[in-house]
């Protein structure tokens, strides 16, 4: 079997992998990182998504072998290490964004990757961008709105908490 | 203001921190020493004799343990199903074997016919392909009337029919509700399909069974909503294994919205796979999987009618419903069509007469369960849905006519069986106009026009049965288990406080709200009390999370339960202070004497309790832990009205949600940041069964919509946000609480406020419509537009 190795949070990573182990597999069964989560076999759910090399990717959709010599990032690595929240994960606490949180690592890293292109975006924008990241919980209120909060925009006239 | 922390307090979740770091712990996040993998070989024809199943060449496969087939489960019991429905006339549902894999039939798509048991997941799928089947495909019912039919093909060989039962409600009124319609004024008739839907959890399911052969103890994780129930079901039904020597542990569950409430054969199968081999066995489920294997929702075809008098009043309802099964009863599916139905029927109207008359049919479809809302968004959808259009069809306000015939003393006996305690629907109706600004919707409606799009409003009302359910009468009803809930409140000697619930939280938040509600009661902060749920080896016999219970049954045990510890405490503090138990006061975590200035800690006195060295022994037993169980002396109504505004784009069909407000009586809140985050979360399930979701077969019964790429669920662009509201509360009178529950809620009151929104846009226009079949979707709604 081929090995792989990367930076995964900014540690170097480095694995056994056969050619079809997804990136989603590796971080969870290699390296024991489990905040990234399978929602689905068809890359429609986004609770799979991770960072690579700064972009927001489905890790369900990208062969680990891919991943070679590339930079990832997990929700393991967002808050501070002194368990600090990072401002979106603090915002979605906030303003309840989240139930079940299967899906909220996805949404997380889907956020961050929405506001480093996008600093404010409108709330249109925000609905657009999480297209590809599927929560059954919330009907999508509370996570739209903890976006908004977390890029810093007033979410008062916002109804309800 | 509430106090922080205390009852009624917007308190952020705790358990988010967790979720939000990656450091959960769900059922696939688990990984036991040696553990191997098993692949389900699943039917791809809908109905079939198995002729073959020849296991030989898989077995040789590189790392393949065992493979399994249907005949090593014939010895075991089959997956039970917990609500017996006696029919019309008396005799009991008819009830077919469920095996854990399929053995002499498959039937439906996704039926297991074999498990491959591997070192890795990979070669247990690849040994899968190498399995022989010879598979004598069989013609497939797939509709349900056609089920019915003489001589249409058996799911079942050994029962009489299709039919599971046909079941009449209230069988006694049949005559006088008829005789009602004869001398009607006006009779509104209206025939409808609720969808079958897909719950689709974020989650799919897992299971990791595991085996001790040292001690004879075998554990399950397993993705569940009640584990004391699969305990018991799969102990005690399939596997013969005494409660004693299992242990069922549901960690963090990724939802569930029904679809875990359920004994599934992919749990037993791990749990006694790991017996047999000696090594932990796990499954995870593949989305595709939980597609034909979860148990699917609503699939109801109805025909509805209401009589009325000449000034409007409800005179009587009749409505005939077939409600799809699907291959095999799933564990508490014959109780949705029938007792979580049947006796919703009267809504928030005083309809002197009902008669609700359901047939439940077998067809070579994925059996179908409770989905959130279970039989009562059925219920209301079709209500809402008939007085809509006998509105429209009288030429009177839709609101008014609703506003006419709404209940209004309390409590309130219905012609179907069930007592209201509590309601107030002028009230919340009052408090919709206000907050979806009915007023403006003329304004509204002219802006739209003038983009060239179609407006719409539809407004309803809803009521449910929550809080189930009081176990005496669900016995009466069929019911194999009882419906009470537990809790046990172990103080700890510094004070700290362990609630251990058989209620279980897959989303909803109890480690918050329920830690709430103990501080809230000693007067102490609520990260003094811990709330441990979903193991059954440290958690009391429970029946779990669904229909909206855990609050109102759950919280009431602990209620319970807590107050069995203030009243202990209190002795304890008497007699550490030298006073009468009687005088004794709790207050912000303070025991004082009344009229006097003598007081002690909460802390001295757990401690007295665990260092019992100044202590009354001869009457009071050291320790601070207490037990309770709760049974419901009735079922909960919570109840409200829904607005929901939309644009039709009359060049495409296309439905966009525009508002949507709700306005509900759930009773108390505890936590109301919580309570509106599950009404959110209804609402778009709803708005997703109204617009988007179908779950399709084709008439041989494959699964047409068997991926998130043919099954539409909701996204974040498909709504918008929500106005809710819930401050109109009559409480609760019969639990300690006064909660109600507002779990289900959004699912049950949206679906109809959508369908009446899109019918009147379309009527706006002239088009002489009075009803399109969900989803609407834009197909749906040009074709309606054209015809």
């Amino acid at each position: 079997m081929p090995e792989v190795s990367m930076t995964v949070n900014g540690k170097p990573a480095k694995g056994q992998v056969e050619g079809r182990t997804l990136l989603v597999e590796f971080l969870r069964e290699s390296l024991g990182l489990t905040g990234t989560h399978v929602g689905c076999d068809s890359s429609q759910c986004g609770a799979c998504v991770v960072h690579v090399n700064g972009r927001a990717v489905k890790s369900c959709t990208m062969f680990a072998a891919e991943a070679e010599g590339a930079e990832v990032r997990t929700i393991e690595s967002m808050a501070e290490p002194d368990g600090t929240l990072h401002p979106i994960q603090a915002a979605f606490q906030a303003h309840h964004g989240l139930q079940c949180g299967f899906c909220t690592p996805g949404m997380v890293m889907s956020a961050a990757a929405l506001l480093a292109e996008n600093p404010k975006p409108s709330e249109a924008e925000i609905r657009e961008y999480l297209e590809g990241n599927i929560c059954r919980c919330t009907g999508y209120h509370n996570i739209v709105k903890a976006i908004l909060a977390a890029s810093g925009q007033d979410v008062s006239a916002i109804a309800a908490e | 203001m509430p106090k922080d922390g205390g009852i009624g307090a917007a308190t952020p979740r705790r358990e988010d921190v967790r979720f939000l770091t990656g450091t959960g712990n769900y059922t696939d996040d688990i990984n036991l020493r040696g553990q191997a993998y098993v692949y389900f070989l699943r039917s791809d024809v809908a109905h079939g004799r198995l002729n073959k199943v020849d296991t030989s060449a898989a077995e040789a496969m590189p790392g393949v343990l065992r493979v399994f087939t249907g005949e090593d489960f014939v010895e075991v019991g089959g997956i039970p199903c917990g609500w017996q429905v006696t029919d019309r006339f008396g005799q009991p549902m008819q009830e077919p074997r469920h095996p854990v894999l399929a053995h002499g039939k498959v039937r439906h798509v996704g039926d297991p016919i074999a498990a491959v048991v591997a070192e890795t997941r990979e070669q247990a799928r690849d040994a899968a392909e190498a399995i022989e089947l010879d598979i004598e495909e069989l013609p497939a019912v797939v509709d349900m009337k056609a089920a019915l039919v003489e001589g249409a093909p058996k799911v079942h060989d050994d029962l009489t029919s299709n039919l599971c039962y046909d079941w009449g409600f209230v069988e006694e009124n049949k005559a006088a509700v008829d005789e009602a319609f004869q001398k009607a004024a006006h009779v509104t008739t209206l025939e409808l399909v609720n969808n079958r839907l897909i719950a689709n959890p974020m989650e799919p399911r897992v299971a990791v069974g595991d085996y001790n052969r040292a001690t004879g103890d075998s554990t399950l994780y397993t993705t569940s909503q009640n584990p004391h129930v699969i305990r018991l079901l799969m102990g005690a039904f399939v596997l013969g294994i005494p409660e004693h020597k299992l242990r069922v542990v549901a960690p963090d569950v990724g939802g569930g919205f029904g679809s875990k409430i359920y004994h599934y054969a992919e749990e037993a199968f791990c749990t006694f796979a790991a017996r047999a081999l000696n090594r932990p066995v796990k499954w995870t489920s593949s989305r595709s999987e939980a597609f034909m294997s979860d148990a699917h929702g609503r699939d109801h075809v109805t025909k509805i009618e209401l009589a009325l008098d000449a000034e409007n009043n409800f005179t009587a309802l009749r409505t005939e419903t077939y409600a799809n099964m699907g291959a095999y009863l799933s564990t508490f599916a014959p109780s949705i069509p029938t007792w979580l139905h049947g006796t919703l029927m009267a809504g928030n109207y005083k309809t002197p007469l009902i008669y609700v008359n359901v047939k439940a049919v077998f067809t070579n479809t994925v059996p179908v369960d409770a989905y959130r809302g279970a039989g009562r968004p059925e219920a209301t959808y079709q209500l809402e849905r008939v007085i809509d259009k006998a509105a429209r069809e009288l030429g009177v306000d839709p609101i008014a006519l609703r506003r006419q015939n709404f209940i209004t003393e309390f409590p309130y006996a219905t012609p179907v069986a069930v007592e209201y305690d509590t309601g107030d629907y002028h009230a919340t109706m009052d408090k919709l106009e206000e907050i979806a600004d009915l007023k403006g919707f003329a304004a509204r409606r002219k802006e739209s026009e003038a983009k060239g799009k179609l407006r719409g409003l539809g407004v309803n009302c809803y009521i449910e049965a929550c809080g189930i359910a009081p176990s005496n009468l669900v016995g009466q009803l069929g019911a194999r288990a009882g419906l009470y809930e537990s809790a046990t409140v172990r103080v700890n000697a510094t004070g700290g406080i362990t609630v251990m619930t058989g209620s279980h939280s897959h989303g909803q938040g109890h480690e918050t709200s329920f830690a709430q509600v103990v501080a809230d009661m000693i007067g102490i902060g609520a990260d003094q009390v811990e709330i441990v749920h979903g193991d059954t080896a440290n958690t009391p016999m429970g029946m779990g999370t669904y229909g909206s219970r855990s609050l109102a049954v759950g919280g009431s045990a602990m209620v319970r339960a807590t107050e069995k510890i203030i009243s202990k405490a209190k002795k304890i503090a008497a007699h550490l202070m030298e006073a009468a138990e009687g005088d004794i006061e709790l207050k912000d975590g303070k025991f004082s004497v009344a009229g006097t200035d003598k007081s002690v800690a909460w802390g001295d006195v757990t401690l007295a309790a665990y260092v019992p060295h100044n202590y009354p022994l001869a009457d009071l037993e050291p320790g601070l832990e207490e037990t309770a169980f709760y049974d419901p002396s009735n079922f909960t109504y919570p109840s409200g009205a829904y607005a929901c505004e939309v644009e039709v784009d009359p060049e495409t069909g296309r439905v966009t949600i525009e508002r949507f407000a709700a306005a509900d009586d759930f009773g108390n809140i505890v936590n109301p940041m919580i309570v509106s985050g599950q009404v959110h979360g209804g609402i778009g399930q709803g708005i997703g069964q109204a617009l988007l979701e179908g779950c399709a077969y084709d008439e041989n019964g494959q699964l047409l919509t068997g991926s998130f790429m043919d099954y539409a669920m909701p996204r974040a662009s498909d709504v918008p946000f929500f106005t809710v509201d819930h401050s109109c509360a009559t409480p609760c009178t019969h639990n300690p609480l006064g909660v109600k529950g507002c779990g289900e809620a959004g699912a049950i009151g949206s679906p109809p406020a959508v369908v009446n929104a899109v019918v009147d846009a379309l009527r706006s226009a002239g088009k002489d419509i009075t009803h399109i079949d969900m989803p609407l979707t834009p197909a749906r709604v040009w074709a309606a537009m054209q015809g």
